[in-house]
């Protein structure tokens, strides 16, 4: 085989796969989007944004994924420098600290449902140490607070875990030459934090930072599992408008909502922390 | 102030630092553990016990809500499904993305960055909405609601981590050890298959286990393109309102199983994985 069209056979099948079921669709959604059956329209939109929902789906996205990203980055940076200072246990510590990694976010919601359940673990904790004595229902539509921090609490208590493997890994590829300099020059733990790590893990925490806030856009079945119609989100709504009041066209439209959001906030991370050219390691 | 307190100070201060560090070490363990615990204990229990309140914080090891939860009509055939998509998924993801892993990592060849970039942008995509146009194309082509149609969505999902991760693993194997297989007579392939595969073949099968958990766990592309041969994720959705709270937390519980375990076996590729694939 000639060495010069090796490389283009081996891509051949990840490049029509993607281009059959990745970019082909993507035109076919915009299309759908854009389209009620005859020529370009933007009713899809205008039906999808007039909706009530739309404005409160939309807005408890984007709240949302403000407050769980940057407790998620601060946990993740925390722990990674943990783990990075560990002599003994680094092993199994990492382990339990990965395991959300594999856990399904429908697996997660239902795991923080069975506390915030109303027969769930935290009223029977109110209620052991003798601060109620009949559970209440946190759930609610009464309990706009509760059933927001439940959720995030899930998300935060899942999701963290995969910025923690890639902030690791980043970490590990700092050379210790750098951390050594720094102590020579008598800088503090929180100095070589702040002036080694952080400019240096830059790649890593885009990568981490863009992979997360795509996610938090499609926040879907956590949601589904703690707070069902309680708190709708774009995704929850993409998913009604397809499955239950089957209307394809609005459901593509909120489809590229999400999609437009997601890459105006991928253009925002990657300039935000873009790596000068010729300054990586 | 004595010369000894001056010394005995920040011994002191290193001793409490210490243990502020085991301490919280512990409780971030806990964080993460204490959740689990208290679905196992709901899913050990029987489903009086789990509607009951207030609750035990042990299990009684009562099998009622798992044989609810096995006898409960689809649950098992759901069961199936989802790990036949996962399977082939795997195979899909793998065979694919592999060759492009290693291309990546062996040649630079003109529209390399285009490929990479294409690669990368499937990462910035919200790819389960590619669900929606799918599952028009589907129908037409005879592949609706089958387990082919709902692997080939999760394999698009698993492509672009199952390229970048052979790429790393395979930029970890120097090119020299291949170069040194040419010389003593070995052709491009039987170097890759006697030299370079043994070494890469534990790698592969992490990032095969991954790509099996992308899609066992995927909820929305299952949830829109599956009707009567849903996924195990996608049963639990669609009966969220209506099924008992014994039937979720054990349906709960059999999702996160296979999580735990998969986790443990791929540890030690987990960070190699995400090290190169970074950059």
């Amino acid at each position: 085989m000639n060495a010069r069209f090796l490389p283009y056979l081996l891509i051949l099948p990840v490049t029509l796969f993607l281009c059959l079921f990745f970019l082909y669709p993507f035109v076919l959604v915009a299309q759908q989007a854009f389209s009620t059956g005859a020529g370009f329209t933007l009713d899809n939109f205008r039906d999808v944004s007039s909706h009530w929902k739309f404005p409160i789906s939309l807005q408890n996205t984007l709240i949302l994924a403000a407050a769980v990203v940057p407790v998620q980055l601060a946990l993740a940076l925390l722990m990674a420098t943990m783990v990075n200072k560990m002599k003994k246990g680094r092993d199994i510590v990492l382990y339990i600290w990965t395991i959300p990694l594999g856990i399904s976010d429908l697996a997660a919601g239902i795991i923080w449902l069975a506390i915030f359940d109303q027969s769930g673990f935290l009223n029977s904790m109110l209620n052991a140490v003798g601060a109620t004595d009949k559970p209440f229902n946190l759930l609610s539509y009464q309990t706009p607070g509760v059933v927001f921090l439940a959720i995030a609490r899930a998300e935060i208590w899942r999701a963290t875990a995969i910025m923690l493997v890639i902030l690791v890994a980043g970490i590990g590829l700092i050379p210790k030459e750098y951390y050594e300099a720094a102590e020579v020059f008598g800088a503090s733990p929180w100095k070589r934090f702040l002036k080694v790590t952080l400019p240096l893990l830059r790649p890593s925490l885009q990568t981490a930072l863009v992979l997360r806030v795509i996610l938090a856009f499609e926040i879907f079945a956590v949601v589904s599992a703690l707070g069902g119609t309680l708190f709708p989100v774009l995704m929850g709504e993409v998913y009604t408008y397809q499955f239950e009041l089957l209307n394809g066209g609005a459901a593509a439209a909120i489809a590229l909502i999400i999609l437009a959001i997601s890459i105006a906030s991928t253009l925002v991370i990657l300039r935000a922390l873009r790596v000068p050219k010729g300054a990586s390691i | 102030m004595s010369d000894a307190t001056v010394a005995a100070a920040p011994a002191d201060t290193r001793r409490a630092g210490r243990f502020v560090y085991g301490a919280a070490v512990a409780m971030l363990c806990a964080w993460v553990l204490v959740p689990i615990y208290f679905l196992l204990i709901n899913t050990l229990s029987s489903p009086e016990a789990v509607n009951a309140f207030p609750k035990s914080f042990v299990p009684e090891f009562d099998l009622g809500s798992l044989t609810f939860f096995a006898n409960f009509a689809g649950i098992l055939t759901a069961l199936k499904n989802s790990i036949l998509v996962a399977a082939l998924t795997m195979v899909m993801s793998i065979s694919i993305g592999a060759p492009a892993g290693y291309a990546l990592s062996r040649f630079d060849f003109p529209g390399k960055e285009l490929f990479r970039l294409l690669i990368l942008l499937t990462r910035a995509f919200p790819l389960p909405l590619l669900a929606l146009p799918l599952a028009v194309m589907f129908i037409r082509a005879g592949i609706d609601d089958t387990i082919f149609g709902l692997a080939l969505v999760h394999t698009t999902l698993a492509i672009p981590f199952a390229v970048l991760i052979t790429f790393s693993l395979f930029s970890g194997i120097p090119m020299e050890l291949e170069e040194a297989a040419w010389t003593l007579g070995c052709t491009r392939l039987t170097a890759f298959t006697k030299v370079i595969l043994p070494l890469i073949l534990p790698g592969i099968t992490a990032s095969a286990i991954f790509a099996f958990v992308i899609s066992w766990n995927e909820v929305f592309a299952a949830a829109v393109l599956t009707i009567e041969n849903r996924t195990l994720t996608a049963f639990l959705l669609q009966n969220l309102d209506t099924s008992p709270l014994h039937l979720k937390f054990a349906g709960g519980f059999i999702l996160v199983v296979p999580a735990l375990i998969f986790i443990f076996a791929v540890r030690k590729y987990l960070f190699a994985m995400w090290g190169i694939a970074n950059r």
